[in-house]
């Protein structure tokens, strides 16, 4: 490519960039007009009907929930698309990158404002293609593949089973607006079909928010660009499943099923994942499993009905998203400039890359939770939560204490060490600062994690209140948010976790290999699910070899086998009438014919000379053609007699070249001899059964009368298929210039041999 | 004469599906064209049968005087046979095609889309 | 095949049987014809000529590929079918008209009706000589 065309392509990336960034900047500022509304508990609803006989609407709904999630969605947006301007720019396939990476946003605008549970299914579904598409962005590697393809199927068979959920809920309430659906939390609760609606919804939201035991596809889709991870599988997508919990929350909770259900998945999801995140030494890696465990603790606080619970659940949330981006964004820039995001390797990039540092110095120390940062509140108010929690607090409280200090471990290996650590690692290439557009993301993130931080009011009455408000349904249970509350339990437990998370961080180097001993013979899900898909496979292809053998034979047998069954199950069960055969009117002529026609058909069935067959063949045809003659067709008779010589004509040619029939007589056919005989047997019997009821002439009668008056015609048959059934002729027409074209085509192409 | 059609047609019906059944291609086409006419024939028969008056009207008349034999069935008929030969010709030419590029009249023998199990490496 | 007794009769034969389809045809609506057996008859007239002088000779008579007959034949019915829009009847609803029609007398009737049989007459017509000349040639 020449210089000036690179200079033109260089510039339409920066437009085409920058696109986005406009665009989703001015939905973040949309969003922002609605925050003192929302403040004041005031819910917007608007929307257009879509099917409206099946209560389907694409209609929307912004109150707190779904704003906080509205905010993160755009705002986060905003900054990644910034970012993608310059990280990927020079992708041969930007433009489709920056395509997915909108169309993805718009699904996930959708799904966490829809009001209709049919198009929240629509956009949710969406998002799982346009996850498809992300994941798999890198298509020609394997990994990108398969990582997309297991994404897709885990989210799209859990998705399903939601669909069937939302179908239920319905059923059972009428309705599919959410804001009504919430209003009928009793009945759904009391309802019979509570269990099945809940057990199918979770298994969506499960598989979506990657809980265990389908947390393996986020670590996989980590194979897509940095941007995607940072967006999709930390801020946003992933958390539609933990949305959709939320916003079922009023209409759900507060039965054992959901307490137990979101607490043992969401403590077990929390506490592994973050043993898996301990041991990861890619930077991206760890990330994604620090993400799994956030997820998880994030459903577990929305098994629990308290206060507490609830407002850790709406701070964590922005915490969370705001770090994690950050940090992805973080270890992105880290991958460009280096080439590597292996932790063991990198070390001492503090001289190089000193903002980058220090960015994710913030963000850490606010996933960390140290104080002055907002994760610090967050943190405090997890172990609140946990310890209000009806049953099992300590239980409770001991995951969230475990799961936090190992969270303070990675927070240490990804954004401390590669730093501050000197290493004598030599990079591939020199380490550099990232430019501006890749850093202002990151930069923006962490610094509002401090700055919510220490001024949490910002976001206390703006987006946490409203949201536990619309879980909760006051906004009165909604929890102070301050960096201080006094000496309590949870200051304790946070003063251990730092201690721990030091003492784990410390001895990370010693612990990884004992743990790596440990997970090396366990079976990993990932591996499990493979296996699966190749078994699901082998079925596939047995059940298809079972159905299509690729035999003539036995398709024709089944197909004959299928007619007589069906015609004989149905003459047995609707009581055909029968009445013994009329043969009063038979005159010796028809007795000959029949007689000629009969023989003529069997000769064919058993001649060894084809010949003879094509004989016999014509015979049968001027036989029938006689029928049609005596009995007053004259244009049938004259039609069939016309084809019948045609087809002697084609047969003939063709014969020619064609080798003789083999006698069959070494191969008798008893099995198809019987069946040959029951489905002639079962076509006479309905014939006579038909002949013995009187015949409707309703429709004769019509053509009879309308043919000369209406249609000008004294042949009724002919005005029947030019007039009054033309569109039937056409058809036929058509169908023979089709079948006529085609044969003209078989013959035409050449064969395989005679190209040889 | 309906009743002793219809056994005729029975007749028909079971030697096209014996030929059909048939391992050899040809013999298959065969069955086609005796298919083909059993259902014209129950076609025919189903409307009844009236020997000597075609469903013609007289000039001068506006309907037909008197009964006439069921015109609905005839249509119908009549451009079945033109399709059965459409459908047959194509059968034709496609076996004659599949004989002259695989060299075999039996269908056991044409795996060329589906090979045998055996034989996928 | 080479008799010249065939190769002969048969180019009056074809002729005489191509005006006996046309014939059959055109009476088609008030007694027994019509555009299937027109274009069965006019095809058969083209086969004997086929056989008796081979295909080349045929397809020069013709003048025309017979596959650009049928897919005619096909348009010419389908436009039949159409005029019934230009007055606001359902597709296919026949029209009549009468020429030069009087008080007394009916006048000659032109119908779409018969259009479409001419268009039945040339797919019939085309597709069988597709179907028998691309046979004979290729086999």
């Amino acid at each position: 490519m020449d210089v000036p065309n690179q200079a033109a392509e260089w510039k339409t990336n920066i437009v085409a960039g920058l696109f986005p960034v406009f665009l989703s900047a001015l939905i973040f500022s949309w969003f922002l007009t609605f925050i003192p509304s929302v403040a004041d508990g005031v819910s917007t609803r608007f929307g257009i009907d879509w099917i409206p006989s099946l209560g389907i609407s694409l209609s929307f709904f912004i109150d707190g929930l779904s704003l906080t999630f509205a905010l993160l969605i755009s705002g986060i947006g905003t900054l990644v698309f910034l970012y993608s301007s310059s990280y990927i720019k020079n992708h041969h396939h930007f433009h489709r990158f920056l395509l997915y990476l909108f169309l993805f946003m718009l699904s996930m605008l959708g799904v966490v404002l829809a009001d209709n549970l049919i198009s929240l299914f629509v956009f949710w579904e969406l998002t799982t293609i346009t996850s498809y598409l992300l994941i798999g962005f890198s298509h020609e590697t394997h990994k990108g593949r398969h990582s997309a393809l297991q994404a897709l199927l885990i989210t799209g068979a859990g998705a399903l089973a939601m669909l069937a959920g939302f179908i239920l809920i319905g059923l059972t309430v009428n309705s599919f607006e959410l804001s009504e659906i919430i209003l009928e939390a009793d009945t759904l609760r009391a309802h019979e079909l509570y269990a099945p609606i809940l057990l199918l919804i979770l298994f969506g939201t499960f598989t979506k928010s990657a809980q265990f035991p389908f947390h393996f596809w986020l670590p996989n889709a980590m194979a897509a660009p940095t941007p995607v991870s940072s967006f999709l599988h930390s801020a946003t997508m992933v958390k539609a499943g933990v949305y959709l919990m939320a916003r079922l929350h009023p209409a759900f909770a507060g039965t054992d099923l959901w307490l137990w259900m979101l607490t043992i998945f969401g403590a077990t999801t929390a506490v592994i994942s973050s043993i898996l995140a301990f041991r990861q030494t890619d930077l991206k890696l760890a990330l994604a499993y620090t993400t799994l465990m956030a997820l998880g603790t994030l459903t577990l606080f929305l098994g629990q009905e308290s206060g507490y619970a609830m407002t850790a659940f709406a701070t964590f949330l922005i915490v969370h998203s705001l770090y994690k981006a950050a940090l992805f964004l973080v270890v992105g820039c880290v991958d460009n400039a280096t080439g590597t995001r292996d932790a063991n390797t990198l070390g001492g990039l503090a001289k190089a890359m000193p903002i980058t540092a220090i960015v994710a110095a913030l963000a850490a120390m606010s996933m960390a939770g140290f104080p002055p940062f907002l994760g610090f509140i967050g943190k405090e108010l997890k172990y609140a939560g946990a310890l209000g929690v009806a049953s099992e607090p300590i239980l409770v409280a001991g995951a969230v204490l475990v799961a936090n200090s190992l969270m303070f471990a990675v927070a240490a290996i990804v954004a401390f060490r590669p730093f501050w650590v000197s290493s004598k690692t030599t990079y591939p290439k020199q380490p550099q600062e990232a430019p501006f557009a890749m850093l202002a993301g990151p930069i923006i993130l962490a610094s509002l994690g401090i700055l919510f931080g220490i001024y949490p009011d910002i976001i206390e009455k703006t987006l946490v209140a409203p949201t536990v408000a619309s879980l909760l349904g006051n906004i009165e249970q909604s929890k102070e948010l301050k960096l201080w509350a006094g000496v309590n339990l949870p200051l304790i437990l946070s003063i251990c976790t730092v201690i721990l998370g030091l003492a784990l961080y410390l001895q990370h180097q010693k612990l990884r290999p004992a743990l790596d001993g440990i997970f090396a013979k366990l079976p990993t899900f990932d591996q499990g699910w493979d296996k699966f898909l190749l078994k699901f496979k082998d079925f596939a292809a047995w059940q298809t070899r079972v159905q299509q053998s690729g035999n003539l034979h036995q398709y024709m047998f089944v197909v004959f086998f299928v007619v007589f069954a069906s015609l004989a199950t149905t003459t047995a069960l609707k009581n055909a009438i029968f009445k013994p055969p009329d043969f009063s009117n038979v005159t010796w002529l028809g007795v000959g014919l029949v007689l000629l026609i009969i023989g003529a058909a069997i000769i064919t069935t058993v001649t060894a000379s084809r010949i003879t067959a094509m004989a016999t063949l014509g015979v049968l045809g001027i036989g029938v053609a006689i029928v049609f003659i005596g009995f007053s067709a004259p244009d049938v008779a004259i039609t069939q007699l016309l084809v019948e010589t045609l087809i002697v004509v084609l047969v003939a040619i063709a014969l020619l070249r064609l080798p003789n029939l083999e006698t069959e007589a070494g191969q008798r056919r008893p099995l198809d001899a019987i069946l040959a005989i029951s489905v002639g047997s079962i076509v006479t019997l309905i014939l006579l059964s038909v002949l013995s009821l009187p015949l409707d002439r309703r429709v004769t009668d019509f053509f009879e009368q309308a043919s000369w008056p209406e249609a000008f015609g004294r042949n009724i048959v002919n005005v029947i298929l030019v007039d009054f059934r033309a569109l039937d002729t056409f058809g036929e027409i058509a169908v023979i210039v089709i079948a006529a074209l085609s044969a003209y085509a078989l013959l035409r192409t050449t064969t395989p041999q005679s190209k040889k | 004469m309906e009743s002793l059609l219809a056994i005729a047609i029975g007749v028909l019906v079971a030697t096209s599906v014996y030929l059909m059944l048939a391992r050899n291609v040809l013999r298959f086409i065969f069955g086609l064209v005796l298919i083909s006419n059993a259902a014209n024939l129950t076609l025919f028969v189903a409307g009844r049968l009236t020997a000597g008056i075609p469903p013609l009207i007289k000039k001068g008349e506006i309907a037909p005087v008197g009964p006439v034999a069921n015109a609905l069935p005839q249509a119908l008929v009549l451009t079945a046979i033109v399709i059965g030969f459409g459908l047959f010709a194509f059968a034709l030419v496609l076996m004659f095609r599949t004989y002259t590029t695989l060299g075999t009249l039996y269908s056991d023998e044409m795996r060329v889309a589906e090979p045998r199990e055996d034989t996928v490496i | 095949m080479n008799s010249v007794i065939l190769t002969a009769g048969t180019r009056y034969l074809a002729g005489l049987l191509l005006i006996f389809s046309l014939y059959m045809l055109l009476r088609g609506h008030n007694e027994p014809g019509g555009g299937f057996i027109g274009g069965l008859i006019g095809s058969t007239g083209f086969i004997l000529f086929a056989i008796a002088c081979g295909t080349e000779d045929a397809r020069t008579a013709l003048r025309v590929p017979p596959q650009t007959i049928a897919m005619i034949g096909l348009g010419i019915a389908l436009i039949a079918g159409l005029i019934s829009i230009f007055f606001a009847d359902p597709f296919f609803t026949g029209q009549w008209f009468f020429l030069g029609s009087t008080e007394t007398e009916k006048g000659l009737p032109i119908s779409t009706v018969l259009i479409f049989d001419i268009g039945v007459y040339l797919v019939v017509f085309g597709s069988v000589l597709t179907l028998v000349f691309a046979m004979e040639e290729e086999i």
